[in-house]
């Protein structure tokens, strides 16, 4: 056994505050929920204030003269705050919603591609190197394929090792005079693994390339402040932290964002507009046509209240413990193979693994009958399973509810999945 | 348990299944992926006239798709044409049924083990993927034919 680490949260208080963990299955199972890479769950005070917003203060914003269009405003604008607390943005005007992280990865790819930005850095031309990696989500793939196939410029990416890690032996050749952007994954959804920022970082700095970060699955499990990281934008999403589905954000500095051209044209995102040509609202509001999601930030602003009260830190370190124990638990049981770093050096509450000779789906469908909820199949991420020559993985991930309880209750569910296709 | 998707039928072609392999000569193949699970398969067709005289397959999957498609070769090598498309669209008409559609053992064979899995929808394509390979590569193989 490797030694139990303590976990700093009182798990059983915080699971009081997730009413979905109360539900019972078919057949009155016990819902043991290890998705929530894929969504998180939802704290009560997250679903009390998307229900107090629409009963008390439901209005459009930064266009209602009247009461309630105040208080809307002045909820969604405050969530922009929050957020901009939450990871460490020196300005709150570099704090962009979106739809999600796709949209947040696809509005950067977009506006670089459209050949609109004034300033060559932010703008794509043939010639021009685009760096991501194989272990990229495919919404920071397949958004660089198409900027690429639009601009010309190309695109490569860093390879993987082994035992799950980014290959950055190439590092100096991939990143080079010729970069303009580098964008990659804070942590890998499928393999769990924490990339080495800083080191990418340090050497775009020395090639004057931006660096986007795709924060989806880290900034929601450990403490992210960007002017620490360096990175040039960070996009995340609401859903996986606690928070509605419908909402994302692109952080961005200042200055990169200015040097951006609009995205989405529309309402809000303009300062005048004549029939000849328009010009532009300052950020945030340049990148934030339409009717935003207004609800899902006020919700978004809630769940970052909840989880900056029990501590990021401490979010971190129970995914560490309940981590450790399921990776002990897994390598006791034969014939699974854990896909990604086996151990807990760099790496995050994501766990992929493969049963010998039985499919994800079977493992998933049998899971699932005792109430134990995966994700299986590649993960929006098909490289790393073509990499690793696996069809799919069935993936475990944990959340600051997760129980020792509950990785027991997988590892009993997947004997079970052995014994009934052996 | 899940006794009402993994029928014991659906175990055995999974186990041992019937017609596996890519086999020559043949008139047209197909190859579909299910996106959401990265299933594959490959089938072949070998017509003689009216006749389906070979179905084969090769691919990688759940215990659902590959069964699935040794049923499917166990049930329409030997037949005819028409006979195959019939059967095809009553095995549709099964997975698309949502658990409300009698099978007809006379016509679906093996193919009525699957009745339990079109009540799980995640399940259907699984199902279906060798059959909507198979149409393709007959419509293929009459293509060539004209």
């Amino acid at each position: 056994m490797a030694e139990q680490m303590p976990s700093p949260l009182d798990v059983d208080r915080v699971r009081k505050d997730f009413p979905i963990l109360e539900r019972r299955l078919a057949g009155d199972r016990a819902l043991v929920y290890l998705d929530s890479a894929n969504t998180s769950q939802k704290p009560r005070p997250v679903l009390d204030a998307l229900t107090e917003h629409y009963e008390r203060h439901n209005a459009n914003v930064a266009r209602a003269v009247h009461q309630l269009g105040e208080e809307a405003t002045s909820a969604y604008e405050g969530a922009r705050d929050k957020i901009a607390a939450f990871i460490g943005a020196p300005t709150r005007s570099e704090v962009l919603f979106t739809k999600n992280a796709s949209e947040a990865l696809n509005l950067v790819a977009n506006t670089m591609a459209s050949g609109l930005a004034e300033d060559p850095r932010y703008r794509l031309e043939p010639g021009d190197e685009i760096v991501i990696t194989e272990m990229e989500h495919h919404s920071n793939i397949v958004p660089w394929q198409l900027a690429a196939r639009r601009t010309g410029a190309t695109l490569r990416w860093f390879g993987l090792t082994e035992d799950g890690r980014l290959d950055i032996a190439g590092l100096r050749e991939l990143i080079n005079p010729r970069t303009k952007i580098v964008s990659l994954v804070h942590q890998s959804n499928i393999l769990g693994t924490v990339n080495p920022v800083a080191h990418v970082v340090e050497r775009a700095r020395e090639v004057g390339a931006l660096v986007l970060l795709d924060g989806a699955q880290s900034v929601p499990h450990m403490p992210v402040d960007v002017t620490e990281l360096g990175v040039d934008l960070l996009a995340f999403t609401g859903h996986k932290l606690c928070g509605p589905t419908g909402i994302g954000v692109l952080w961005g500095r200042g200055e990169v964002l200015d040097g951006l051209p609009p995205f989405l044209g529309g309402g809000e995102m303009i300062e005048t507009v004549a029939m000849d040509g328009s010009t532009f609202a300052p950020i945030p509001h340049k990148f934030e046509a339409g009717t935003p999601p207004i609800a899902q930030a006020v919700g978004l602003g809630a769940a970052v209240d909840y989880l900056t009260g029990l501590g990021m830190t401490s979010v971190r370190e129970h995914d560490r413990a309940i981590t450790a124990y399921a990776l002990d638990r897994l390598h006791g049981v034969d014939g699974v193979s854990v896909i990604g770093p086996d151990s807990m050096v760099d790496r995050g509450a994501t766990v992929s693994f493969t049963v010998d000779g039985i499919h994800p789906h079977d493992v998933g469908q049998v899971l699932d009958e005792q109430g134990v909820a995966v994700r299986v199949g590649h993960h929006c991420a098909r490289p790393v399973c073509v990499r690793y020559g696996i069809p799919a993985t069935t993936r475990a991930s944990f959340y600051l509810y997760t129980t020792n309880a509950e990785i027991d209750a997988l590892v009993d569910g997947i004997e079970q999945v052995k014994r009934f296709f052996g | 348990m899940s006794e009402s998707l993994y029928q014991e039928i659906i175990l055995d072609h999974y186990k041992n299944p019937h017609g596996r392999g890519l086999r020559e000569p043949f008139d047209a193949e197909a190859h579909h992926v299910n996106p959401t699970c990265g299933d594959e398969i490959t089938v072949r067709v070998a017509l003689d006239g009216e006749k389906v005289a070979d179905v084969s397959f090769d691919g990688q999957g759940c215990s659902i798709s590959q069964a699935s498609a040794s049923v499917l070769h166990e049930l329409l090598t030997g037949g005819t044409v028409s006979r195959a498309r019939d059967v095809e669209a009553a095995f549709v008409e099964l997975m698309q049924g949502k658990g409300q559609v009698e099978p007809d053992e006379d016509v679906l064979g093996d193919g009525i083990a699957f009745a339990g899995v079109a009540r799980y929808p995640a399940r259907v394509k699984c199902a279906l993927l060798s059959w909507m390979a198979f149409k393709d590569a007959v419509n293929r193989a009459q293509a060539e034919e004209l």
